[in-house]
């Protein structure tokens, strides 16, 4: 972690109480998220401040020596997508992996949230894994989405991706005292519905959470949103009430997916949701065109519409901040985007 | 709906087509959201299976095309029919061999749903 943005994050931290957004200039700060924003999350007060990416004088540098640690979310790279949108998704995700390992400090480990693939064909998913190769974090971390399940009801993600995992490939896993935990909301989905987490994996995430002490961080991540943004669109998990109940208990709780191609957030009470943007192709804003689906933009504004979400853990506040980048220049993105759907 | 066509069931479809036009009282808003069985396709496109529900006779066969650039899949809700996945331009067929009303949704895409009607 660089100095300055500890500085920043230390600098938030006490100025929580005196200084917090409130709701509505949390969401008008939204619109800036192209730029690169530092989310400070305590305790679900959120605060934020623009952050300057500055150069890594401490690249290399092992943040870990106090348990702080960061890792970063990546989703939707939809490899052998190849339409108007974007004719060549691979490049992208190389984009995205080479800004990963341009980072000042190396994060821990990657999240994909899932829609690896467009298709689930075997090379779709052997030319993710090449590319996947390059980056610098030693371990990432899959959820399918409903791309990756298209041909075998998920068999051949599970074979690759799911080791150690249950059902339709959820698991969980701690590290430095953050309980992360996987689910699969794209299985068995039911005509007219939406994301679904079914019984089975409800039931084994209530005894996964079950004794672990109320102050343990809690990550959350799946593909689609565990929320509802746009029910018309299928944007939401019909059965995420359940499984927030599970979490409420828990001081700090963030939930991270995918789906949706663009960034939304949300806090309530000490949960915050946040979405990524996909490193494949943008989508409409909710109710923006006649459905979702890839969006297109012109093709010098490609890279700023998509983009990859660093998350670094503070043990000093048990806070998580959420930074999203773009993949190209850091220019601010207008809010609301002009073009249509391809 | 279908109490109108159920009394001319058996008749050749252009008789059928005919029967529609003229019964129609008011005009539809959407020409798209009833099908007759000249029409034995679904088009899939903007996440939309049209039209949505689709009139045919025992014994004939129902293409999808997916127009969409997104792929979608067609699965009765019954277990009756499922189609692989269909990417753009890739079709579906289905050959209906008993009456019956078929619900089917995009299992990629449960929001999508149609129905298919065969007498």
């Amino acid at each position: 972690m660089t100095d300055k943005k500890q500085d920043l994050i230390d600098q938030k931290l006490q100025d929580l109480n005196n200084d917090g957004v409130d709701r509505r200039g949390f969401l008008k700060c939204m619109a800036w998220a192209g730029t690169g924003l530092v989310w400070t999350l305590s305790g679900g007060v959120p605060v934020s401040r623009a952050f300057a990416k500055s150069g890594g004088k401490d690249a290399g540098k092992d943040a870990s020596k106090n348990g702080d640690f960061s890792f970063v979310q990546i989703s939707d790279s939809h490899i052998g997508f190849n339409k108007p949108a974007n004719p060549d998704v691979t490049a992208t995700l190389q984009v995205a992996i080479d800004k990963i390992n341009a980072m000042p400090h190396r994060p821990e480990f990657i999240i994909h949230t899932g829609d690896l693939s467009q298709l689930s064909k075997p090379s779709e998913f052997d030319t993710l894994d090449q590319v996947l190769k390059g980056v610098s974090a030693k371990q990432i971390y899959f959820v399918p989405g409903e791309h990756d399940m298209l041909t075998d009801n998920g068999e051949q993600y599970l074979q690759r991706y799911g080791k150690g995992t249950k059902g339709s490939g959820w698991y969980s896993f701690d590290q430095k005292g953050v309980h992360f935990v996987g689910l699969v909301n794209v299985a068995n989905l039911k005509a007219g519905g939406m994301g679904s987490l079914g019984h089975e994996q409800l039931e084994w995430m209530e005894d996964d959470l079950k004794g672990r002490s109320a102050s343990t961080p809690i990550v959350l991540f799946a593909h689609i949103p565990l929320w509802t943004i746009y029910q018309d669109w299928g944007w939401g998990t019909d059965d995420s009430e359940q499984a927030l109940a599970y979490v409420k208990r828990f001081g700090s709780v963030t939930v991270l997916n995918g789906h949706i191609h663009q960034i939304m957030q949300k806090i309530e009470g000490k949960v915050s949701f946040h979405t990524a943007m996909s490193t494949a192709f943008p989508q409409p804003a909710p109710g923006t065109a006649l459905s979702a689906g890839p969006m297109k933009v012109p093709a010098d504004q490609l890279q700023r519409v998509l983009g990859i979400t660093d998350v670094s853990y503070l043990v000093s506040g048990h806070s998580l901040a959420i930074v999203d980048s773009p993949l190209g220049d850091s220019a601010p993105l207008a809010s609301g985007n002009g073009a249509g759907r391809s | 709906m279908t109490r109108k066509n159920g009394w001319v069931a058996g008749l050749a479809a252009p008789v059928m087509i005919a029967v529609m036009l003229l019964s129609a009282g008011s005009p539809r808003v959407a020409a798209i959201d009833q099908g007759s069985a000249a029409n034995a396709e679904v088009k899939i496109d903007n996440f939309v299976f049209g039209p949505q529900t689709l009139t045919v006779p025992v014994g004939a066969t129902v293409t999808w095309t997916n127009k969409d650039d997104i792929p979608h899949t067609t699965v009765s809700t019954d277990g009756v029919f499922k189609s692989k996945v269909m990417d753009t331009d890739e079709k579906f067929s289905y050959t209906f061999t008993k009456a019956g009303t078929y619900s089917y949704f995009c299992s990629v895409h449960p929001k999508m749903t149609g129905k298919v009607v065969v007498q």
